[in-house]
């Protein structure tokens, strides 16, 4: 039987290396969009968690709450399912999954954020307010420049994490990983060799992730 | 002192930490030109005092004039103010993503329009009165306690403010820093600085002040001149105070 594997494994790499090549692009492409807009999304609503108003703050918190309770995969299946309806738009079904994973990646990025900007010392506010510097400019040129570096990092790990969570988009046959590995799986009558491939895969890219992560991580502290 | 400028006025200043009664009810005059020192045991609410002058908390009740405007009302532009009152913390809070030169010119040149040319000339001048000079391009991790409170100081004067509000400048600082700081600031009294200063350096403040207040209780429960408060302290508790600290 270990042989039998093995020579599947050869076969795998050796003739069907392009799909794996295309499901890594993929995986990569739909993870970094998610991450982007996600960050985008996730400063916006950062901004308005660290607003003075009371009702923002709580539809924000309820929003980012909500998001972060529920399964990711409940989502996608909403998004999937009702997404465009609701909206009253006309999108594929492949970008209401995008869309999908954008806002679900905005709400853990924003409580990066929050808690990055919070993390920079009350002292530096209150320098900065004690020279009557503006809000504004006490935000951009004081906290936010010392907060990155508690923010890049972790939207490093919110990237490394969506390698991962979007494994979940071959349910809805977005061209990634897994999907990859699904369809295989299916043509060439295996199931557990594409799957050791595809665990291959993903632990080399998070382990590479980490790595830049790591060096950014340190990068940054320097400053110190 | 009767035909002094009144700089800062307080008038019934009360501030409450939600049941906690800090300040209950001060009534103060600082004068242009004045060199103030308060002193009070740990937690009396000296510092809560300093941080309501420029409105770093916001007072409960009463009305804090300066220059005489009444800053406690909310529809004043309080950066404006605040650009005219300096103030140097216990921590320096110095800006560490920042070289030590644009520690010093960002605030001028980002609120008061002044170009980078002239703003860096004008640092260069602060940094040469403190002795950094050579530490210009700097980042503020290379820099001492002593040097980085001196900073502090200097990116304050940059707004060319009409009082220096000192938050126990010297506390963080190794014994061997201490005097360093002190003479800046003693340079900058000397010269007509209207300063009010929080500190636990008792011979420092009967060297340096026209007026010394003791805050205790929640109120300044006695006031007066070095020689006054140090030599023939009146109040029973400022008396306790002394005995232990001096
Ligand atoms: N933001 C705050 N929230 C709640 N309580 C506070 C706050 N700031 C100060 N206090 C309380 O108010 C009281 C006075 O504090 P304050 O810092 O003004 O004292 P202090 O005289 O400066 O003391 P120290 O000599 O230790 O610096 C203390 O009991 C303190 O715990
Ligand atoms: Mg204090």
């Amino acid at each position: 039987m270990y042989a039998k594997i093995w020579a599947n494994l050869v076969l795998l790499v050796s003739k069907y290396y392009k799909q794996f090549f295309i499901g890594i692009l993929g995986t990569l492409k739909i993870s970094a969009i998610s991450v982007i807009f996600g960050t985008l999304l996730g400063t916006l609503i950062a901004v308005g968690k660290l607003s003075k108003s009371k009702v923002l703050n709580s539809i924000l918190n309820f929003y980012t709450d909500f998001i972060r309770g529920t399964p990711l995969l409940l989502q996608l299946f909403f998004f999937y399912l009702f997404f465009p309806d609701i909206i009253g738009v006309d999108w594929s079904k492949q970008t209401c999954i995008l869309v999908a994973l954008c806002i679900n990646s905005s709400a853990y990025v924003s409580e990066i954020i929050r808690a990055g900007i919070q993390a920079v010392d009350s002292g530096q506010k209150e320098a900065a307010k004690s020279l009557g510097m503006s809000d504004r400019n006490m935000m951009i040129k004081i906290i936010l420049p010392q907060a990155v570096k508690n923010i890049l990092p972790a939207i490093g790990n919110e990237l490394i994490m969506m390698v991962k969570e979007t494994s979940l988009c071959s349910t809805f046959f977005l061209p990634d990983v897994m999907t990859t590995t699904k369809a295989l799986q299916t043509s060439l009558y295996m199931t557990v060799e594409p799957l050791i491939i595809a665990g291959l895969i993903y632990f080399v890219l998070t382990s590479l992730l980490s790595k830049c992560v790591g060096l950014l991580e340190k990068r940054l502290s320097v400053s110190d | 002192m009767t035909n002094a400028m009144k700089l800062i006025e307080v008038k019934g200043l009360k501030k409450n930490f939600g049941e906690l009664g800090v300040l209950k009810g001060i009534d103060e005059v600082i004068y242009k030109g004045e060199v103030v020192s308060i002193i009070g045991a740990s937690g009396s609410g000296k510092s809560t005092f300093l941080r309501c002058l420029n409105r770093l908390e916001e007072p409960s009740e009463g009305t804090i004039l300066f220059e005489g405007v009444d800053i406690t009302d909310k529809k004043v532009n309080i950066d404006k103010h605040r650009q005219k009152i300096g103030m140097v913390f216990q921590h320096f809070n110095v800006f560490p993503h920042l070289t030590v030169l644009d520690n010093i010119t960002i605030t001028p040149i980002l609120e008061k329009k002044m170009k980078k040319e002239e703003a860096e000339a004008k640092a260069m001048t602060l940094l040469e009165m403190i002795g950094l000079a050579d530490k210009a391009h700097e980042f503020p991790r290379k820099l001492s306690g002593g040097q980085k409170q001196r900073l502090a100081i200097v990116r304050a004067l940059a707004m060319e403010p009409d009082v220096m509000l000192f938050d126990e400048p010297t506390s963080a600082l190794d014994p061997e820093m201490v005097k360093e700081v002190l003479e800046v600031i003693k340079k900058l009294a000397e010269e007509g600085m209207t300063c009010v200063i929080v500190t636990h350096e008792m011979a420092f403040a009967k060297q340096i002040s026209n007026r010394v207040l003791f805050i205790d209780e929640g109120i300044v429960k006695e006031s007066g001149s070095p020689e006054d408060v140090f030599d023939h302290p009146k109040d029973p508790r400022l008396v306790e105070f002394l005995s232990k600290v001096l």
